[in-house]
Formats: structure tokens, sequence, C-alpha cells
């Protein structure tokens, strides 16, 4: 996965991430607006692929998972953070949407920096800077949902649910 | 092992042994309750359909409540209103509460769906409110709660939990807000972050059950995942009054391992106010009495509750509401709505110049009623503050407590409860 990161600060929350104004919409449509608090024409601005990054608990606020849908119908390719809020990274993993936590992210990344994500390594090559960061690999209970493409993909794939016959 | 009551709620609920389970592992728990509110049991619906669900896992272990927008104010919001109601009918939903019983977590705990050491998911940040009540409440997203009515299960990481023992005792007008004010301020809106938090100490065990309640609600805006109060006398005496079914409260054993444990003094707490657009961004109201008002608001699932409403009136009582600001009361359920009736607390709120409206989300999230306008300033005892969230982008939100809110109704301006 490659493409040019877009940096955000701490506690961008879910208001910010999708403002009010288009509750209800279609996801579409709340992805037109992604950012629009902070950044007016964020949306336009991207390419297919392109990565948020952000510092410190990003996605606090509401529970609402047209959050992660947003960015990921926007053609976000994964949001990389210094943490994310509890609920913004259940709702990224259960649609599929990555969401890496990299220690120091937005000290090694910057605005515009062009990245290639490794899954398989889990790590991340900053091809501006030439530096290569680690981000924490997934549990496996998690890894499960992701692999699948999402939680509804596993519920098809396997109905009886979630634990792991070791 | 010794443990922290997230730790042997969870445990449970996964059928582990609390003593082989720790922070950071990842557990497949089994849910005791789900619930889902209007906004949330829509995209539920769709999810289920996607995934060709036909038969719910247990009917009479979901809840869904229609509060976030009541009574419809649009075609639109109406028709999928209807759709809820299909929905509920078709799967023999019994705990369907249709609009204007009450603002979801309030109706939860009144209707006897919270019990002591059960673990409960909802579609809203605001579900670990149920920590007031020794329940693991937290919230979850449209897709992972469809697939909790599919199969009665999900995974979860368990948490490091974190303490804050309060020694001494709240003054005049000062409240649990306050409290959750200054933690927010002084240790940051990050600092429960994905962890569980446990409220101890004298201060808190005085408390009535709703300033408990305020607590394990904002526990989200500390950005944590659970917020455990003690589970004492009152709290058994109301939940077995509300419900036969069986529970087994859960507490921390006394050597139970804590990531860090913060001591605060409810004695030197003064009455707090968050600026905008940031819940950590706390003074003291000393600070900020000079900000002109155009709406004060008292309600949502924090501030809505019976003894937020008695405070506020207290305040409020012979008194009338600045020329200029307008005053909106919504307590958070029908229940309360009837019992501040019968306590004079309406007719104190309406004698003053307060609008009362049903027991709604509304105004806390700007859908509705008692949206801001461009550049308008709000000082709101509710949740959040965040940019926009209750109207215009330019609009401002202050936070406070009911009784800072009440005093600030009859001058305009943000005012210390202390001195009215």
């Amino acid at each position: 996965m490659r493409g040019t990161a877009y940096v955000f600060g701490d506690e961008v929350n879910t208001d910010v991430i999708t403002p009010s104004d288009y509750f209800g919409q279609p996801i579409e449509v709340m992805a037109e607006h992604i950012f629009e608090p902070e950044r007016p024409g964020f949306a336009e601005e991207i390419e297919d692929g392109d990565f948020v990054v952000a510092g410190e608990h990003f996605g606090s606020g509401s529970s609402r998972e047209s959050a992660p849908m947003a960015i990921q119908a926007a053609g976000i390719g994964c949001v990389i953070a210094e943490s994310f809020s509890r609920i913004f990274y259940r709702n990224s993993i259960v649609i599929g949407l990555p969401a890496l936590t990299v220690e120091g992210a937005t000290d090694h990344i910057s605005e515009g920096d062009v990245l290639t994500v490794d899954f398989d390594s889990a790590t991340i090559e900053n091809e501006t800077t030439g530096e290569t960061l680690d981000f924490e690999p997934l549990p496996r209970e998690v890894q499960q949902i992701f692999d699948a493409g999402g939680i509804i993909e596993h519920y098809r794939q396997h109905p009886e649910g979630l634990r792991i016959d070791d | 092992m010794a443990s922290t009551i997230a730790e042997k709620i969870l445990a449970r609920a996964a059928g582990e042994d609390p003593a082989t389970v720790s922070p950071g592992d990842h557990l497949i728990c089994d849910i005791d309750m789900a619930m889902s509110h209007d906004l949330g049991t829509d995209g539920v619906m769709e999810h289920l359909e996607e995934m060709g669900v036909e038969e719910l896992w247990d009917p009479s272990r979901i809840v869904c409540p229609m509060d976030h927008v009541a009574p419809s104010h649009t075609v639109e919001d109406a028709n999928q209103k209807s759709r809820i109601r299909r929905f509920v009918e078709e799967h023999g939903i019994e705990n369907f509460y249709d609009v204007g019983t009450g603002i979801c977590h309030e109706v939860m705990v009144e209707k006897g769906h919270v019990r002591p050491g059960e673990l409960v998911v909802g579609t809203d940040s605001h579900t670990t409110s149920y920590g007031a009540f020794g329940a693991a409440g937290t919230g979850i997203g449209f897709t992972d709660m469809a697939y909790v009515y599919a199969t009665g299960q999900n995974w979860f990481r368990v948490p490091e939990t974190i303490r804050f023992d309060v020694s001494g005792t709240f003054g005049k007008r000062v409240s649990s807000k306050d409290l959750l004010l200054q933690i927010a301020g002084e240790f940051g809106t990050d600092v429960a972050r994905y962890r569980a938090v446990e409220y101890a100490g004298e201060a808190i065990e005085d408390l009535a059950l709703d300033d408990r309640f305020t607590l394990s609600n904002m526990t989200i805006e500390l950005g944590g995942k659970f917020g455990f109060t003690p589970v004492d006398e009152a709290v058994t005496e109301f939940v077995d009054e509300r419900t036969d079914e069986p529970y087994e409260p859960q507490r921390a054993d006394d050597d139970a391992e804590y990531e860090a444990v913060y001591e605060l003094d409810a004695d030197e707490l003064r009455p707090k106010v968050a600026k905008p657009h940031r819940v950590e961004n706390v003074v003291d109201v000393d600070e900020v009495v000079d900000v002109e008002l155009d709406q004060v608001f008292i309600g949502s699932c924090t501030n809505g509750k019976f003894e937020d409403l008695k405070a506020a009136a207290d305040v409020i009582e012979g008194n009338e509401v600045a020329r200029g600001t307008r005053f909106i009361v919504t307590p958070a359920s029908r229940e309360i709505y009837a019992k501040a009736e019968r306590e004079g607390l309406i007719r104190t709120f309406t004698d003053a110049g307060a609008t009362i409206t049903n027991s709604t989300c509304g105004a806390c999230i700007g859908m509705g009623m008692g949206v801001i306008g461009d550049d308008e300033v709000c000082l709101a005892a509710q949740n959040r503050n965040f940019q926009g969230r209750m109207g215009a982008d330019s609009s401002e939100i202050y936070l406070s407590s009911p009784e800072t809110a009440a005093a600030s109704a009859i001058t305009g301006r943000i005012t210390d409860p202390t001195e009215v």
C-alpha cells in the first residue's frame, strides 16, 4: 500500500472527521466533507490510497461508525496514529480499514511524505526520509476479522463465532 | 492473581478464570445485554440484512429505545422510526421504548436492564454510564452491534485499570460534574484512554446514584472504556426494585493491580467550566464570569437526571431567566419528568421562564431542537463541547454543572453558583 501522508494533530474527534451537518446523509456525501471543520476541501485534495497520519487519541468522541466509513469511502488507504480512541479503533477493524498504531508517528512523518505500508512485516517505509517505522501487529482475535475483510464477511465465513480453538 | 472489576467481569463473560486474565489479553465474550438507539438500530438492521440474519441471538437481551431525535422532526426521520417499529415487532423485541420514554442510558437503568457484574454494550459512547451500577458498559458501532445481535458475542481487549481516590466532602453547589471536569482539566482527556476507571473513596460513596452516573457517563470523555463506582446498598436496592433477574456484583480485590492511582480532595473543589472546544479546557468558574450567553441548557444523559434538575431548581427558584438568554431544560426520562413535576421542580423552572422539553438527546447533539446559530454562545450542563456539536461551526459551547448553568441563566453570563 503506497500513498501520500496528510498529517493531523492530537485529539482529532469524530465531530471533525464527520461533521454533524451531514448526519443521516449517504456515506458518499459524508466522505466529501471529512475533516471539513479543520481542513475544508480535504476530500478533493486526496487521491485513493493516501494516508491520514495523526497524533494521540485519533477518533475520540462519539461511537459513530460513519467516521471510519467516511474515511474509507473517501479513498484513504489506512490511518496511522500515535494512538486511537477505543471506539474508533474497533469501528475501523470491523469495516476492514487498517488503523495502525505507530509511536511518534507525527515526529517521523510530515505532510506530503510518501509512505509504503507492508502488513506482513508490520513496517512503514517513509520514502521521503528513508526511515522505516514499526507498527504494532494486530492480536490474532482481531486479525481474523481484518483478514476476512471485516466482521460481516467473517460472519458469512464463520457463522459459529469468533472463538479460536487452540 | 488479584483482579480489578473490569478483569473480573470480562473474564466471567469469556468463561475464563479471572486469575488467568491480564490487561492486553483479547477475549471473546458473551454479552449480557445489548442496546441500540434510534440512530443505531437502523444501521444495525441494514447490516443484519447484509449478513443474512433472520433470527436474532436473544430478543430478551436486546433493548431498543428511540431517543436521539424524538419526536421526529422530518419525514425521513419518521420513516426511519417506522422501519424500527416494524423491526422490533418482527423480531419479538419486547424491550422497545418509543419516543418520549427517555434518553437511552437513563431508560436502560430505570427499566432494570443494567445489573451489577454484567457486560453491556450499546451503540453509544456514553454506555460507560452503567458502571455506576457495577456493570461493564461500553460503546460499540453499528456493525459490531449487528454482530452481537446475530451471535451474542464479540471481542474485547482486557483494559488496564486506573483509580481515582476522592476524599472529603463536596461543598454546597459543587457536584460530581465539577469533579469530572477537574479530572479532565488536571489529567487530560486521554488519562483513561482504552482503560477502565474505578472511582473510589468517601466522597464517591456519599454521592447519590444520579451523581455517580455523571462520573461513569463522562468516563468516555477521559478516553475510558468502563467507569465504575462502588456497588453498595443504594445500587442493589435500585436494581432489585426494577428486575427479578439474578446478578452477581464484582468487586476489585484489595491487592488488585492499578496502572495508576490519582488522589483528589472534594473539599478543595470549586465549580468548574470547560471552555470551547475541548472537555479538558477546564478553568475555575471565576475565570470566565464575563462570558455572555445566548443559550443555557440543562439536559442529556449526563445532566438531565432528577438530582441534576433538583440542584438546578434550587438555584433558580424565585429568580427569572435573563432577557436575551434562552434557558432549555430537558429531563432525561419521562419518569424523571413525572417525579420533577410531583416535587414542584417543573413549576419552578417554568415560573423562572425556562423551556421544558420532552426527554430526548436534542440540544446536546444539535438535532431536532435547541440548535445554536452563528457565533452564538451556549453554556451547557451536558457532556461535550466539540466545535459545531450543538449547531453552527462558529458557535461556542462551555460546559458546567447544572448548578452553574442555572445560576448563569439568571444573569445571562457565566456565574458562580455559590454566589447566587
